[in-house]
């Protein structure tokens, strides 16, 4: 392996990580406010991506300036993340909080199947693609090789915006506090009078968001297909749980050591790309059970 | 908790329930002779209810599993490959046992990781499982045919050679036979100290290792009978339809199993059959008007069930065979 391709799967992977870190921490921090791992969260991410396209390509051929298609984005994934993740968590996810945690896994898992099959009904099976992003920022050289501006930079600054966001979210705002708090004891919470009911209302389509803008800043570096949604909450998750699910910080670093292995598998063993994720996974799993960041539970008798 | 009473199918508490089930199973061996169209479709329905069976086992302990198409994948394919390897599509009970032997091997492999958690890691390292089996079963197509799959001859059976419409009747009733044979062993299973014992990991985990059971062990036994099943599934399957392909690995295959796991009724072991007839018979006439729309409908109804009706078709059938039972109580008295 040349250093040049070395440097290419390094750049790859950067992207990679930065796109499936936004999909895991949206996963992880519903997870950790909500206690429900909402399998339904690969549907935002590949209905941000094809309402990204839809929106970015409409405007392009009605001859707005293409830069737009950046705020479509942006659009895209708040308007997927606010009307979806806001009905689902409003209509669906308050009458399931009580029940038993494997009738909670199956009811998101039912929203999943039918959001997976709305997809496809709205944009069939054909193949989208976006590139206006990606040709407007043109490319960067590094270390001796031309790589686009908009994987090398744009993708990661999202990322770590994203992060910083999220944490000075949580610590040094009111609104942040109050999720914590809920976090920690939701009956305490109320009893102190949070709306706790409003703090997971907010937190989910955040989360739903963050997946949605995954899936939305991903479309112009792929062609978008059916199937997206599946693949990514099975990586988002195997992201989370290496970091140990409800930890953000983890899941940037469990994103980063998971998107390069699996680029530099691209190039090593090509054959074993979609395995790489997994097997870092299992063996994370079976040294630490709870993740790499996660402390281990207390069982309740 | 009315453990032992859950377990009972509703049909076997009287002899009138063993009487009626002796019913259904002479009225059913009649299929072929009565009505051969409706013997294939038949013959699938037995197939994928012990699959579901599989599902339903896991569900008594709390736990779904995502990824059970895996084994039930695994069972298609070694009917395949071995099959090609003996030349001929092989025996029926030689590819059958070996479908059961390897099926049980992956699930030792996995189950060893996968039943040291619970709930939602469970049924997501499962979906993560199946979709890496998914994923070598198309990318090596050398060996597995990508995603066209692999033929599956038509075996011999237990060394006699059939034509195809004398082998459709043998695979009718060697897939009655396993199905109802299947149901009762897990009926039996559930009913003995160590199916007790997988239930209990459902009510209360740190319990059962205080009276000295390993968790761990109880759910393994559970994980690979349950992964044993669905082998036996996706043979007899493969067998039917001829073909074995990546596509039985997919999440979609592991969706439907839970949803007629759910549909039929986790409570007990009849609840496999139903489900799976209600599910094919439905999807058999009414896919055709719907197809684009089928997950949609499968996701709204399975969100149904869940709220509304969370015992599925048994538990509405047993709930009003109770409810009848208390009226006559009380008119006797």
């Amino acid at each position: 392996m040349s250093f040049d391709t070395l440097v290419l799967a390094v750049c790859d992977g950067v992207a990679y990580a930065s796109l499936v870190f936004l999909v895991a921490v949206g996963l992880t921090f519903i997870f950790g406010v909500l206690g429900v791992l909402n399998i339904a969260h690969g549907s935002f991410y590949a209905l941000g991506a094809y309402l990204a396209v839809t929106l970015g390509l409409t405007m392009v051929k009605a001859g707005y300036n293409p830069w737009l298609t950046f705020p479509a984005l942006f659009v895209a994934a708040v308007l997927i993340g606010a009307v979806l993740g806001g009905l689902m968590e409003k209509y669906l996810l308050q009458r399931i909080y009580d029940k038993e945690q494997v009738l909670q896994i199956l009811v998101t898992f039912a929203v999943f199947m039918m959001l997976e099959n709305i997809q496809r009904l709205v944009w069939g099976v054909q193949p989208y693609f976006m590139s206006q992003p990606v040709q407007l920022l043109g490319n960067v050289s590094l270390l001796g090789i031309s790589y686009t501006a908009y994987q090398t930079l744009f993708l990661p600054v999202m990322a770590i915006i994203v992060l910083i966001g999220l944490r000075t979210f949580l610590r040094h705002t009111s609104a942040g506090a109050q999720i914590l708090a809920v976090t920690e004891d939701r009956e305490a919470a109320s009893a102190i009078g949070i709306n706790a009911q409003k703090v997971y209302f907010v937190t989910f389509i955040v989360g739903a968001s963050l997946a949605a803008l995954g899936g939305a800043l991903a479309a112009p570096t792929t062609s978008i297909m059916p199937g997206m949604g599946a693949e990514m909450i099975v990586l988002s998750f195997a992201v989370a749980a290496t970091a140990g699910l409800g930890q953000i910080e983890g899941a940037a670093v469990a994103a980063l050591m998971i998107g390069l292995g699996r680029s530099l598998a691209v190039y090593v063993a090509p054959e074993f790309e979609v395995l790489v994720p997994y097997i870092l996974m299992v063996i994370v799993l079976i040294f630490r059970p709870s993740g790499l960041f996660g402390a281990p539970q207390l069982r309740k008798i | 908790m009315a453990i032992t009473t859950s377990s009972l199918p509703a049909a076997a508490r009287t002899p009138w329930g063993w009487i009626l089930l002796a019913l259904l199973l002479v009225a059913l061996a009649a299929v072929p002779f009565l009505s051969a169209s409706s013997q294939t479709f038949l013959s699938i329905v037995y197939a994928k209810s012990v699959a579901v069976l599989g599902l339903i086992l896991l569900l008594q302990a709390g736990q779904v599993s995502f990824g059970h198409g895996m084994f039930f994948a695994t069972g298609a394919f070694t009917v395949a490959f071995l099959g090609r390897w003996m030349g001929g599509g092989g025996d029926l009970g030689v590819v059958l046992l070996a479908s059961i032997a390897t099926s049980v091997l992956l699930a030792l492999v996995v189950g060893v990781f996968v039943v040291r958690y619970r709930y939602i890691f469970f049924g997501m390292l499962n979906l993560a499982f199946s979709m890496v089996l998914y994923a070598i079963l198309e990318k090596f197509f050398h060996l597995t045919g990508g995603s066209d799959g692999l033929r599956i001859r038509r075996p011999t059976a237990f060394g006699i050679g059939f034509t195809r419409s004398e082998f459709d009747t043998v695979l009718y009733y060697l897939t009655l036979a396993l199905a109802f044979l299947c149901a009762l062993l897990i009926w039996r299973y559930l009913k003995s100290p160590l199916g007790q014992a997988l239930k209990a990991i459902k009510s209360n985990e740190t319990r059962l290792e205080y009276i000295g059971l390993s968790a761990r062990f109880v759910m393994l036994t559970g994980y690979v009978i349950s992964a044993a099943l669905c082998g036996i599934g996706g043979a007899l399957l493969g067998i039917i339809q001829g073909i074995a392909t990546p596509e039985y690995s997919y999440w979609t295959r592991s969706a439907e199993f839970v949803f007629i796991a759910i549909l039929g009724g986790v409570g007990h072991v009849a609840g496999a059959l139903t489900g799976t007839f209600v599910y094919e018979a439905v999807r058999t006439y009414a896919a055709a008007f719907v197809a684009d729309s089928w997950q949609l409908i499968l996701g709204a109804v399975l969100l149904a069930i869940i709220l509304k009706a969370p015992n599925g078709i048994t538990g509405l059938v047993e709930g009003m065979v109770a409810r009848r039972r208390a009226g006559q109580g009380e008119d006797a008295r």
